[in-house]
């Protein structure tokens, strides 16, 4: 039975919009304040922090094994920093980028609650984007770790008082939005998948590995793929966060040699924002999709 | 990357129904324990097959980190032969998940989904039903590792020298039993896990790649490291294949083939016995405890 109700003061355009952001500040708010229980509550402090160093600082050791063999050790070549730098920088990828995709997966497949999700009071993107941040603070955790490991004990020539920081925050910021509209097209394409929702992050995030040049320059690839690497945005990205962190040492590689710091960052600006202006619209199609098709609350049991 | 690795196998619950028929007369002692083996080997072998997408995607993922890896080693300028490594390593990559994810994890899937207790109450051993994994996991997983060693090889252009055949079956069939009987024994201390089970299987994915060697060879470690972790049967079972396969493999492997063979031997005596006592174990302790139909989310 439909109520029907008078407002006897009705919303003003300034006060629908303020409204608009309480209502946007809020999903993100509650949803990163969710993401890090669901992300940390599972065990106790020293266990998580355990997890927390251990993943990483493996993942890292295998490059630096791989590495140490064939080179004997000679870790000052300029090659390792760039493995070494990019590999941990290449953690925010899988997290960022894949925590926003896969609260869609852990919402409505495991805890089966995307449906109450998207018929409370919040905004569905802000809310899957305030998930990913709990992945963003476990992974920059993560980087930090990686990285001091390498500074202390591998001697990657990070000198803190050569170091380029505004370049180096302002790279990062631009990254991690990036990864996070990247994250919303990921979320938008798993609303729309049956069983395989799992892979679709795993697998864009393995092909940036690649693509990127995170562990090897470009040049490494048959020149007929090199063109994918240079249109995505993370390859400038992880460029810039090396040269802003080791300066001269990641600018020793030919592959972007030609272009300079302020190119490169009008590069990852441009691409950042079709990439951006993508993920949002890909969204809301795949969004208006599952709407129509009925697929917010399928469980497929996978 | 990680696997990703965040897979819940739980396809082929569903598919049990299909192999439990009414049968007369009624199977008891051996014939029960083998028809229940069957039974749980059999939506692992049939049932994964009949979904092929998944099949596909459990074969290509493991490539982005052979194709990865093997460009780092061509990066930094190494010898042709490491190229063959990173592709067996890759290839065994597809089993150490397959122990976490369908052999660890499995009976914290079933019991998330329901079927622990079936499993429990049913007139039948859980040990069969351990096997049954075990077997169905082994068998569909060496078709995907066969899968990466082709595709692989093809791409890279690896080349292989076989020394014996015959031990080189051996030891991968003796890998293979250490192994899953290793994922037997996991499978029951995991009974007693909730959801951190998911984050137990999902932190020893790097670690164990980079104790075991899976892209360099096992013999670069100090000698201690390298015996600690020959504990995990993938060791071993690698670095002997990598002496077998690979010309220059001898050189560069930890222990000479017969011993790694004699190791794997008892380490597959060791791992099926601990899994037999420790699941009659847990198995009470999680009755005792009530927690074989918890569900904590």
């Amino acid at each position: 039975m439909a109520v029907a109700t008078h407002n006897p003061h009705p919303a003003t355009p300034d006060s629908q919009f303020v409204i608009r952001i309480s209502e946007s500040w809020r999903s993100f708010k509650m949803a990163t304040w969710l993401g890090w229980q669901i992300e940390s509550n599972w065990t106790d402090p020293f266990l998580f922090a355990v997890y927390s160093i251990v993943k990483p600082l493996a993942g890292a050791s295998i490059l630096v094994v791989m590495y140490g063999i064939i080179t004997h050790g000679n870790f000052s070549n300029p090659m390792f920093p760039y493995i070494y730098l990019g590999n941990a920088f290449y953690i925010y990828v899988g997290a960022v980028m894949t925590g926003v995709s896969w609260a869609v997966v852990d919402d409505r497949e495991h805890y089966k609650t995307l449906k109450y999700m998207y018929i409370a009071p919040i905004r569905i993107p802000l809310y899957l984007l305030g998930r990913g941040v709990a992945r963003f603070v476990t992974g920059s955790i993560a980087v930090f770790i990686t990285v001091m490991a390498g500074v202390l004990f591998l001697h990657v020539p990070l000198d803190p008082l050569q170091a380029n920081w505004p370049l180096f925050f302002l790279t990062l910021f631009l990254g991690v939005i990036m990864l996070a509209l990247m994250g919303l097209l990921l979320a938008g394409v798993t609303l729309l998948i049956v069983r395989h929702e799992g892979f679709i992050g795993e697998a864009t995030a393995g092909a940036l590995y690649i693509f990127s040049g995170a562990v090897f320059p470009l040049d490494v690839l048959p020149a007929w793929l090199r063109p994918v690497g240079f249109a995505m945005p993370t390859t400038y990205w992880l460029e810039l966060l090396r040269r802003s962190l080791v300066g001269g040492v990641a600018q020793a590689f030919p592959t972007l040699s030609g272009f300079s710091n302020l190119q490169l960052l009008g590069i990852l600006l441009g691409l950042s924002i079709l990439f951006g202006v993508l993920g949002v619209f890909v969204f809301r199609r795949c969004d208006w999709i599952a709407r129509e098709k009925g697929l917010i609350d399928r469980t497929t049991n996978y | 990357m990680d696997k990703a690795d965040r897979r819940p196998q739980t396809m082929d619950d569903g598919l049990l129904s299909t192999v439990h028929r009414p049968s007369s007369p009624k199977a008891t002692g051996w014939r029960l324990f083998l028809k229940t083996i069957i039974a749980r080997a059999y939506p692992r072998v049939i049932g994964q097959q009949r979904d092929t997408s998944w099949m596909l995607f459990d074969m290509l993922m493991p490539m982005g980190g052979v194709i990865a890896y093997v460009l780092v080693y061509r990066a930094i300028g190494a010898p042709e032969e490491y190229v063959g490594f990173v592709v067996m390593g890759g290839a065994m990559t597809a089993f150490w998940l397959n122990i976490l994810w369908s052999m660890s994890s499995q009976l914290y899937w079933e019991k998330e989904t329901g079927n622990l207790a079936l499993y429990i109450m049913s007139p039948n051993s859980m040990m069969a039903v351990l096997l049954g994994m075990a077997l169905g996991g082994m068998l569909a997983t060496t078709l995907r590792a066969l899968v990466v060693t082709i595709l692989g090889s093809l791409i890279f252009h690896v080349q292989y020298e076989v020394v014996s055949f015959l031990q080189l079956f051996t030891v991968f069939l003796l890998a293979m039993v250490a192994l899953y009987g290793m994922g037997m024994m996991l499978a029951s201390l995991f009974l007693l896990l909730g959801r951190e089970a998911w984050h137990m299987a999902n932190l020893a994915q790097e670690p164990i790649y980079l104790v075991s060697g899976f892209y360099f060879p096992i013999k670069s470690f100090p000698f201690w490291v390298a015996a600690a972790a020959s504990i995990i049967p993938l060791t071993l079972g690698m670095d002997a294949m990598r002496q077998l396969v690979f010309p220059s493999g001898v050189s560069l492997g930890f222990l000479t083939v017969s011993t790694e063979i004699g190791i794997l031997l008892v380490l597959s005596a060791v791992f099926i016995v601990a899994a037999k006592l420790l699941l009659a174990h847990m198995e009470k302790l999680a009755i005792r405890e009530g927690r074989l139909t918890e569900s904590r989310r």
